[in-house]
């Protein structure tokens, strides 16, 4: 039989790398064009403005250089923190989600909680988590973060490893195989795709987490004290220098999770290309 | 040899507003091996309730169910069906190679066994080319060719198919058809196979089981005589459209008086 006539959705043919890269670029031109066009604009409405509402690119860039050490340090430690809270709140939340999918008494008591837990205004449990965990400590921002990745992790992992289609559990029945095989055959990998999607939306919300942890007090050397203070005397620049590096630093988290996404799950990214 | 034995087989669901309904009655059927038996009836009439029975995904409410001589669940346990739904249900994440892997995997066979089988079964579905294919990859038709290898992979004596090639064209459906019967040829699988397609029930099978809703059950066997190997040949043989015709009757028979029987009441009233 002609398997070239039945194949409905043929894979694209192979195309030259160079072709490849220009048609990348092609697709990339307009925004960044934008982005260029939206720096130059805001050099000039911010000339016209005066620099205490909105600094002009130019001294956000100074800023950059005359308190490069503090900078640095500052994202370092707003980074680690950041990073330390998707752990946890990761963990936590694959954690919770596996247990409730497999056993229903779990399910019964911890997603109410859990439900609650993301009904709680964040915000005024900062201070909270501060005195519990020591306003000096970086723990106390990380579980402010922590917090905040947790739910939507929970959520879309509990539904990767409970949606999995019916005649799929059927099949399995029919090989006659423990629930365990069924856990690690179907349900985890169905579970992956879902993962990944909770997991970079964890990444910008670990880094708000993290810096309105930092709001409510703590080491003055992190991105949230650094806005914050330089707000107060009047340094604009170097405030819109801190904010600039928060976003950095959850842009780069985004893109790496991405990137091992493309690794473990190569099979997805195919799946919806075709599919897009 | 029997294959299948049903006896007296009663199945009922409660229906949420309380009550039941009966999905099958007083079903008696016995399958020989290397049998090839489609189930046929509207939809309702509980066919792929029956291949659920027979397979143990579904217990029944009564009756026994025997398979190669010991209860389903035993036949179950020892892994003597292979499964094929309307849908493939291929897993996105395996290749066609991995999806047909997947039983000999939780089933225990060692690594080179599980190649060796792979390739054949490919082979067998004419697939071979496409191993490192994902399943989004295929047509719809290649992928219920390969949930066909993946059934065949673990060699099980019982073959269950629900209404396979259902969702697939007129022309793929065909031409997997012959390609199932030189399967079943090749393999000696017993099949039992659901679907609502007279012409296809009748050129794939050696026995036509019909049957009716509410309640389920067999109304006629029709013993289907067409010479074996059935090619596009048998398809325009007289024989073959009169067989379509009986078991069409027989399919209609049920619907007619039924319907006598409403205008009897509708008189009555």
């Amino acid at each position: 039989m002609s398997d070239a006539a039945e194949m409905a959705r043929s894979p694209a043919p192979a195309r030259s790398a160079a072709s490849l890269l220009a048609a990348r670029v092609l697709q990339y031109l307009p925004a960044a064009l934008v982005f260029v066009a939206g720096i130059v604009l805001w050099e000039f409405a911010a000339a016209g403005t005066g620099r205490r509402v909105i600094p002009p690119p130019s001294a956000i860039a100074a800023a950059f250089v005359e308190e490069g050490q503090l900078l640095r340090r500052a994202t370092t430690a707003t980074f680690i923190e950041a990073l330390g809270g998707l752990a946890i709140g990761t963990v936590l939340g694959v954690l919770v989600a596996f247990s409730t999918s497999r056993w229903a008494t779990a399910r019964g008591i911890l997603v109410p909680v859990a439900i609650a837990s993301s009904a709680v205004p964040l915000i005024a449990i900062a201070p909270i988590l501060n005195n519990w965990f020591g306003i000096l400590n970086p723990l106390s921002k990380m579980m402010m973060a922590a917090l905040l990745v947790f739910f939507p992790i929970m959520i879309n992992v509990t539904r990767g490893l409970v949606e999995v289609p019916p005649a799929a559990l059927e099949l399995m029945r029919s090989y006659a195989t423990s629930e365990w095989e069924v856990l690690r055959k179907v349900r985890v990998p169905n579970m992956l795709p879902f993962f990944f999607t909770a997991l970079k939306v964890g990444t910008t919300l670990t880094f708000i987490g993290a810096i309105v942890g930092e709001y409510f007090g703590g080491t003055s050397e992190v991105l949230g004290r650094v806005v914050i203070t330089s707000m107060s005397s009047g340094s604009f620049d170097l405030a819109w220098a801190g904010i600039l590096l928060g976003s950095a630093g959850a842009i780069v988290s985004y893109l790496v999770v991405a990137l091992v996404e493309r690794l473990v799950i190569p099979w997805y990214a195919s799946l919806q290309r075709e599919a897009g | 040899m029997t294959a299948v034995r049903l006896a007296d087989v009663q199945k009922t669901f409660p229906i949420p507003s309380g009550g039941e309904t009966v999905a099958l009655e007083a079903i008696e059927l016995e399958i020989g091996t290397r049998e090839f038996v489609s189930l046929i009836g509207p939809s309702g009439c509980g066919k792929s309730t029956l291949l659920r029975v027979v397979g143990d995904l579904i217990q029944p409410t009564a009756g026994s169910v025997e398979v190669n001589g010991k209860p389903a669940h035993q036949a179950r346990l020892d892994r003597d069906y292979g499964m094929v739904f309307q849908a493939p249900v291929l897993f996105d994440w395996r290749t066609v190679e991995g999806n047909v892997r997947l039983p000999l995997e939780v089933m225990g066979f060692a690594p080179s066994e599980r190649d060796r089988r792979v390739r054949e079964m490919l082979d067998l579905v004419e697939l071979g080319g496409f191993r490192s294919h994902y399943p989004h990859q295929l047509s719809g038709g290649m992928q219920q060719r390969v949930a066909i290898a993946r059934a065949l992979a673990f060699q099980p004596p019982i073959l269950l198919m629900d209404e396979p090639f259902g969702a697939l064209d007129e022309m793929t459906r065909e031409r997997l058809n012959t390609e199932l019967l030189r399967i079943w040829a090749q393999t000696g699988t017993t099949i039992i196979f659901v679907t609502h397609s007279i012409p296809e029930a009748v050129f794939l099978s050696t026995r036509v089981v019909s049957m009716s809703p509410r309640p389920g059950r067999i109304t006629s066997v029709i013993e289907i005589d067409l010479p074996q190997p059935r090619t596009d040949q048998t398809r325009e043989s007289e024989r073959y459209f009169e067989l379509v015709t009986e078991v069409r009757e027989s399919l209609r028979g049920r619907v007619s008086s039924s319907a006598a029987r409403a205008r009897a009441e509708g008189r009555i009233g």
